[in-house]
């Protein structure tokens, strides 16, 4: 089925688009099978296949911006998938400004990091599975990117997921990895429950599933059905980007090696909800309010719930993974204030820093075998100036400084809500911003600054060839990475726009109070990190200020006990009606009705054998009197006439 | 088209190489379980000519052929295959060498066991092909009998048990059917000149709708023994449970199947008025299925055990298929049978190639796997995958299918049967990772024999099907979808009742 | 010459037949009661033959050369029991031999 988005009959023409997919596919499978064989050289070939990817991306990409605004979307038609009757998919791709900048960042920071793990998988003895899972995610990464259905779209969702449980889970041997791998397999299939469900709603009040068909319906669907759909796939992408109350599953992602949290956890899988709400923007515009307003609030109360847990975290990858529930909650902020386009601004951008911080903190451990508490780390910028210095452009990339990347961004997101008018929404953002200075800054501050410490027996040296090659252009595009949306020269709101449609801006004099506030309370943030952890007099400054939020912070340490909660709430008393199910109902309930039976006629045939006593005179006298019996009757028949 | 009769063909291959193994000396193991092999892969040779003689676009029966076998009392040897039973028919045909592969670890009376093997593998042929209900009741009772000695025979610890529980719960289920049977057999002598057992004659009998209804029900109580439908259950997992593992993949990729395919074959057929009154109290039957025999695979301790529970829960998916009286519905159900066969099948495989290399089934005998027998790890999961519905393996395009059409003809119903996909994972991924993730905390599982050249020939293919399916479903669907749609109009047929109501005038 | 009436010979079968009866019941031992039931077949066919001439047709006669047949056959199957029970347990007593009940 060939849909077409809007009314352009002929898009560009795709140059060798299902390459994108195929390459990455084609490296996974080959190292699946021949790993062992090919060896050291997976890293390579796994590389190769990604970096020829990005170049064919590349292509397209240029093939789109060659082409004029209103024919900047193809679809391409590959084979026929599941179809029966009026159901009809394909495996088509849908190549559009959108798409494409998805799969620029795919395969661009993707290119990075795999390159990144040449070094920092070095010697692992599952080198070439490693690199097999990384092509095999990429490729779902693309595929979900380029669907041109929800189907499709979804078959890349839940491909993600398995790479994601496999790179999770890559480390097996580790009772903990193997639980976190799956618990954040079950906690994605519980949001893919609901976006299974959303999809049905879509197929049943529209017929199709072709992304062009259902934007181009949705304005007709009633505000219930709309507003039904919108939250299911919602529901998904809660699941898929870590969003209340389906986060759980992040923080623990973190037992997986460090360039899988970087590529997947923060870069792109977790960003896959983003992308999807705002390829289905017309479905939640649809609803009338409704959706989009769950949708803003649940981000805003994620940005500063994950927030919150970060100030307290010792782990570095822990910190990282919870900034990265804060900053998908910032998008969806955006989404919720109708800002698609910006929302996907920032999701390019935090791809840029964030990988880069996790690949900072990947080579951190790298240095200092596999520690991850900052408790033990301090003043490593000097032994290791790649890493610090890219570190720190990531980290004011994140907390906002002016120009920094993450500055632009996030306050486009900021002032959206603001002209949206939703000013509740724009508080906790800007608070959350405090925040997020802070718990950076923190983490900065105690790794990178003061005086040099390293957990015993570790001796810090800076990232070898491998990694710093990733580590220099992502340290480059936080710095800068913000062009691509400054106001008045390249602006990927435009470019946006076709799909995603316009958004708010606020103009003149409040565009730069605006910006001003963020940049305040970010820097904000920085000073007071700063002062409880640096300069002098720290430790008891720190004292002082903790104590009247003790119970604040007592309860961030503690996760704020929702796994508990969810231990409690549901898991223990799942299990339990499971076993009930399995010990009384099936084994004493129906098994044993059927074994009730059993015994029963076992039991009478046990009484009844007793008539027959092995002595034959025994059975002659019944049969005897079975005769009389039966002459009796009938003579008494005939006499009885 | 029709050059060789190659249903025919496939059929009865396996019942004359099992009287020619008959003439071989029980001492020659060696040969026994060769000829078995060569037997069965060219059944699936013959088989092959059976879906390449297949066209693919019309509903009805292909490649019959009909023979008269007892004129007098209206009996015949009919046999065709449509789109519902071509795929079970292959899916026999493709396990069956895969099931002998398995056994080669077999070591107790092998001579009868491949030969049993093999008359069961002509049973469960002739049930799919029968197109004569005295031929098709003939065929679904000869199953019962190597299977039950299977069990009983070569099975696990409590085989006695389970065979006896698995012969009379099948048994008591069948009596009722051959009640409908006969009755059927009698009703049509109204129609045709003389009672007939001609399926092909027999479909479309006038009956009222209470007689259909009675009927319906005769026939419902034989297969939804055998799917089963919660609460007739309780034989499968014991009867998996024990038997070996030729008999549990059989069983489950195969014998659960000939319930499912008797309820489109004949329950829907036959009866449509009351298979479309009685639809939403089956659906929540196959719901409920869905939902117990997944809560109750997750607390189950021996891996075999868990994996018969979720037939249970799988069979509920293929059942809501059929029943939600949309043509996704039904080609997703039917997709879904074939699916379940090769996944379930696989798993059991692979539980049977564990058990030859540890002696035991509870899954906390195990642990850290991975590390020892990686292929079998890394195969088990794509199997664990396929079965839990990951998309792009082949679970997951039978069981959205069955789902869209559920919500498209029940509505909000869909919940609780969706719900099953993440009972599923969870059953599923749980036991995987205590078998083969963590450490290796008993010593027995640190140095196993990774899979060897005779477990590649079976798997390899197995994986490759799961994946085609997944990938590319059409060639598997667009045989499906016009048998598929044939059935789901003589179930949709609304004008039927009023009909049916003025001829009432079965005997 | 005159003939005896149909119903001496009913009379006299009748006889035979409980004697055998009885006979088969309160003996123990095998030979005396096949004996006895000897004499039931042989009522049972001395009534056929009156029968079979009060009725004036030989349907009753043929049937007596089947029960004479059935009977020999059946005389040789159980003394060859017989004389194998009395072998293995020097005693012919039919209650000694209840090994096949419950």
């Amino acid at each position: 089925m060939m849909g077409v988005q809007g009314e352009v009959a002929a898009g560009f023409e795709p140059v060798l688009a299902p390459l994108i997919i195929g390459l990455p596919l084609a490296g996974a499978v080959v190292l699946l099978i021949f790993g062992k064989r090919i060896g050291r050289l997976s890293g390579v070939l796994a590389c190769g296949t990604i970096g020829l990817a990005a170049v064919a991306g590349l292509l397209n990409f240029i093939a789109l911006l060659g082409a004029p605004e209103e024919s900047r979307s193809t679809t391409q038609h590959l084979f026929d998938f599941i179809s029966v009757g009026r159901f009809q998919t394909g495996v088509d791709l849908l190549l559009d400004p959108l798409s494409l900048v998805m799969v620029m960042v795919v395969t661009g920071v993707g290119t990075l990091i795999h390159v990144y793990s040449i070094g920092y998988m070095h010697g692992d003895p599952r080198y070439p599975r490693f690199f097999a899972y990384l092509n095999l995610f990429a490729s779902f990464m693309l595929l979900l990117v380029l669907a041109d259905n929800l189907l499709l779209l979804y078959v890349g969702w839940e491909g993600v997921g398995l790479c994601s449980y496999l790179l999770i889970g890559f480390w097996f041997d580790r009772p903990s990895a193997a639980a976190a791998a799956k618990k954040a397999f079950l906690v994605n299939r519980i949001g893919d429950f609901a976006f299974l469900i959303g999809m049905f709603v879509l197929f049943g009040a529209i017929g199709s599933l072709t992304i062009g068909q259902i934007n181009e319906a949705a304005g007709a669907l009633s505000a219930g059905v709309a507003t039904t759909a919108a939250l299911l796939l919602f529901a998904g992408a809660t699941g898929k980007s870590a969003q209340i109350p389906l986060y759980v599953w992040l923080p623990d992602a973190m037992e997986g090696p460090t360039p899988v949290s970087a590529l997947i956890h923060a870069a792109t899988m977790v960003t896959a909800g983003v992308y999807m709400v705002a390829r289905f923007s017309p479905v939640f515009e649809a609803s009338g309010g409704t959706a989009l307003t769950v949708v803003g609030v649940i981000g805003a109360a994620t940005a500063l719930w994950a927030a919150l847990m970060a100030c307290t975290e010792y782990d570095i990858k822990r910190v990282l993974a919870y900034s990265t529930i804060s900053q998908l909650g910032y998008m969806f902020l955006a989404l919720g204030v109708g800002a698609y386009s910006i929302a996907v601004f920032h999701l390019v951008t935090h791809a840029f820093f964030k990988g880069l911080l996790f690949l900072g903190a990947g080579a951190v451990m790298h240095a200092l075998d596999g520690n991850t508490d900052m408790r033990h780390m301090g003043g490593l910028r000097r032994p290791m100036p790649i890493v610090g210095y890219t570190f720190m452009a990531g980290w004011l990339a994140i907390t906002g400084v002016i120009p920094f990347a993450g500055f632009w961004s996030k306050d486009a997101i900021l002032a959206a809500a603001w002209v949206e008018g939703n000013y509740v929404l724009w508080g906790v953002g800007v608070f959350t911003t405090l925040l997020t200075a802070f718990y950076m800054s923190r983490l900065y501050l105690r790794v990178f600054e003061g005086p040099l410490r390293t957990p015993e027996g570790t001796h810090a040296h800076d990232a070898p060839l491998t990694m710093a090659i990733a580590l220099v252009p992502l340290g480059v595009l936080s710095v800068a990475g913000g062009v691509i949306n400054l106001p008045g020269l390249l602006t990927l709101e435009h470019f946006l726009e076709p799909v995603v449609g316009e958004s708010l801006a606020p103009e003149g004099a409040l565009a730069f109070i605006l910006s001003g506030i963020a940049l305040v309370v970010a820097v904000a943030g920085i000073m007071l990190a700063r002062s409880i952890y640096m300069a002098s007099g720290a430790e008891a400054r720190r004292a002082r200020f903790v104590r009247p939020m003790a119970p604040l912070v007592n309860g961030a340490r503690h996760k704020f006990y929702v796994d508990e909660i969810y231990g409690r709430l549901i898991v223990l008393p799942g299990k339990r009606f499971a076993l009930f199910c399995a010990d009384v109902l099936d084994r004493r309930g129906i098994d044993g009705i059927v074994n009730g039976t059993a015994t029963l006629i076992g039991r009478t045939s046990q009484g009844l054998r007793h008539i027959q006593t092995g002595y034959v005179r025994n059975y002659a006298a019944t049969f005897l009197l079975g005769v009389v019996a039966v002459f009796s009757f009938l003579i008494l028949r005939v006499v009885a006439g | 088209m029709n050059d060789l009769p190659f249903l025919d063909l496939t059929l009865f291959l396996p019942l004359v190489g099992a009287l020619v193994m008959v003439l071989i000396p029980k001492r020659w193991e060696a040969l026994l379980r060769l000829a078995a092999l060569v037997v069965t892969t060219a059944t699936f040779v013959a088989s092959l000519g059976v879906l390449a003689s297949f066209e693919s676009g019309t509903p009805g029966f292909q490649q019959v052929t009909e023979l008269s076998w007892i004129p007098e009392w209206g009996i015949g040897y009919i046999t065709g295959v449509d789109g519902v039973s071509l795929w079970m028919i292959m899916l026999t045909t493709f396990l069956m060498p895969l099931c002998i592969l398995t056994s080669w670890t077999i070591k107790t009376q092998v001579k009868p066991y491949f030969i049993l093997l093999l008359t069961l593998e002509t049973g469960m042929l002739g049930v799919f092909s029968s197109l004569d209900m005295f031929l098709f009741y003939v065929f679904w009772e000869a199953v019962l009998v190597p299977m039950y000695f299977l069990i009983g025979m070569w099975g696990h610890g409590r085989r006695v048990y389970a065979a006896m529980k698995f012969f009379l719960f099948t048994l008591a289920g069948s009596l009722f059917m051959l009640l409908s049977i006969l009755y059927l057999y009698f009703a049509s002598q109204g129609s045709a000149a003389a009672p007939t057992f001609d399926y092909r004659s027999l479909v479309g009998t006038p009956l009222a709708l209470e007689v259909q209804i009675l009927l319906f029900l005769g026939f419902f109580a034989s297969f939804a023994v055998k799917v089963p439908l919660v609460p007739l259950h309780t034989w499968l997992p014991d009867a998996h449970t024990e038997a070996p593992t030729a008999g549990s993949v059989m069983l489950a990729a195969v014998l659960l199947k000939m319930g499912a395919y008797g309820l489109i074959r004949f329950g829907i057929a036959f009866f449509p008025d009351a298979a479309r009154l009685l639809a939403p109290a089956i659906i929540a039957l196959a719901i409920v299925g869905i939902l117990y025999g997944a809560l109750i695979a997750i607390v189950q301790h021996d891996v075999k055990r868990l994996v018969a529970y979720s037939s249970v829960a799988h069979l509920g998916f293929v059942v809501l298929g059929l029943f939600v009286g949309t043509i996704q519905g039904m080609s997703g159900g039917i997709l879904q049978m074939l699916n379940h066969g090769l996944s379930t099948g696989a798993l059991f495989l692979l539980v049977g190639a564990l058990y030859d290399r540890r002696h035991t089934r509870e899954i906390s005998e195990f642990g850290g796997l991975a590390r020892s027998v990686p292929v079998l790890a890394g195969i088990f999961l794509i199997v664990v995958l396929s079965s839990l519905g990951l998309p792009g393996l082949n679970g997951f395009a039978g069981e959205f299918l069955v789902l869209l059409a559920t919500y498209q003809s029940y509505g909000w119903w869909v919940i609780p049967a969706t719900f099953g996909i993440v009972l599923a994972a969870i059953y599923l991924l749980w036991a995987y990772q205590r078998v083969f993730h963590g450490a290796v905390s008993i010593e027995a599982n640190r140095n196993l024999e990774d899979f060897r050249m005779r477990e590649y020939v079976m798997f390899v293919p197995l994986v490759a099907l799961i994946v085609a399916i997944g990938v590319y479903p059409k060639p598997f669907l667009e045989r499906i979808e016009p048998s598929a749609k044939q059935i789901v109009r003589q179930l949709n047929d609304a004008s039927v009742i009023p009909e049916t109501r003025g001829l009432a005038e079965a005997p | 010459m005159t003939e005896v009436a149909p119903g001496y010979y009913l009379a006299l079968a009748g006889l035979m037949f409980s004697i055998g009866v009885i006979g088969a019941l309160v003996r123990r031992n095998a030979i005396v009661i096949f004996m006895f039931i000897e004499l039931m077949l042989n009522a049972v066919n001395l009534m056929f033959v009156t029968f079979s001439r009060i009725r004036g047709s030989v349907d009753g006669q043929i049937l007596v050369f089947f029960v004479l047949v059935v009977a020999a056959a059946e005389a040789v199957v159980g003394l060859a029991i017989i004389l194998v029970i009395v072998r293995r347990r020097s005693s012919a007593n039919v209650d000694d031999v209840s090994l096949l009940r419950w």
